[in-house]
């Protein structure tokens, strides 16, 4: 949340989150591999982005995977009719 | 359906009830005869190789699009406790079940439960991390566009 409002160092991230400055550094690592944040070099200071486009991306690719979940038990819900009515037909 | 995501934790659950009892529904999720009948979304059809449901076996099919395309893919099943719960690793595939190393495998949880003849079945899906997620991001793109793709077919 902060970082989608400015860009951040580690160090400050810790300090708004009562947390250690590792534990920031694995989270940022993860989220960084998945190009939901970006980096940026300043002198000494790395400062981080949040990657709107690549949340879009998730959120999009989510909203299909619900669908695909939606269509599919829609679909076993026909199915399982059918195998009721087979059994009532023996 | 209940549908949420823990992104911090890379894990999607799924759940849904169903007016059948339990031992429909699990016949359903582990028949592939009847897995076949369901298990793709429209327009793709879902097209069992070989089933094997019993711990360290697997189950190897295909979805087969509307131009014939193959995606492989295979469920190795964990651990089975009968009408309860089953667990899987979820992997693509080629048509040989050789998993192809470029795309992620998330593990799966389903449990059952059935009361007063409505069977609520839960999916749990954990993706190893969020980088995983991402891979099933271009897949998903895929289907995706293709659907759309034939969707404005049927417009014309």
């Amino acid at each position: 949340m902060l970082i989608a409002t400015h860009a951040m160092t580690p160090n400050a991230l810790a300090e708004h989150f009562d947390t250690t400055r590792q534990a920031v550094s694995k989270h940022i690592k993860v989220l960084t591999e998945c190009q939901l944040l970006t980096q940026d070099k300043v002198g000494r200071e790395i400062y981080y982005h949040f990657n709107p486009l690549k949340m879009k991306e998730v959120d999009h690719w989510l909203s299909q995977f619900k669908k695909h979940w939606e269509d599919r038990f829609n679909q076993l819900d026909q199915v399982l009719i059918n195998l009721n009515s087979d059994k009532n037909e023996k | 359906m209940n549908f949420s995501v823990d992104k911090e934790n890379s894990k999607i659950k799924v759940e849904r009830e169903f007016a059948a009892p339990v031992a429909k529904v699990w016949s359903a999720f582990t028949e592939s005869e009847i897995l076949d009948q369901w298990w793709a979304p429209e327009p793709w059809k879902a097209r069992t190789k070989t089933m094997d449901f019993r711990e360290g076996g697997y189950w190897l099919y295909a979805m087969v699009g509307p131009d014939g395309s193959e995606h492989w893919a295979r469920a190795d099943y964990r651990s089975i406790t009968p009408l309860k719960n089953y667990t899987a690793t979820d992997n693509f595939c080629d048509s040989n079940g050789n998993p192809t190393g470029t795309i992620a495998s998330a593990k799966w949880v389903n449990s059952f439960n059935e009361t007063e003849g409505m069977t609520l079945v839960t999916i749990e899906i954990q993706f190893e991390k969020l980088a995983d997620l991402e891979t099933h991001i271009e897949m998903g793109f895929k289907e995706g566009i293709t659907a759309a793709l034939e969707n404005l077919d049927a417009l014309f």
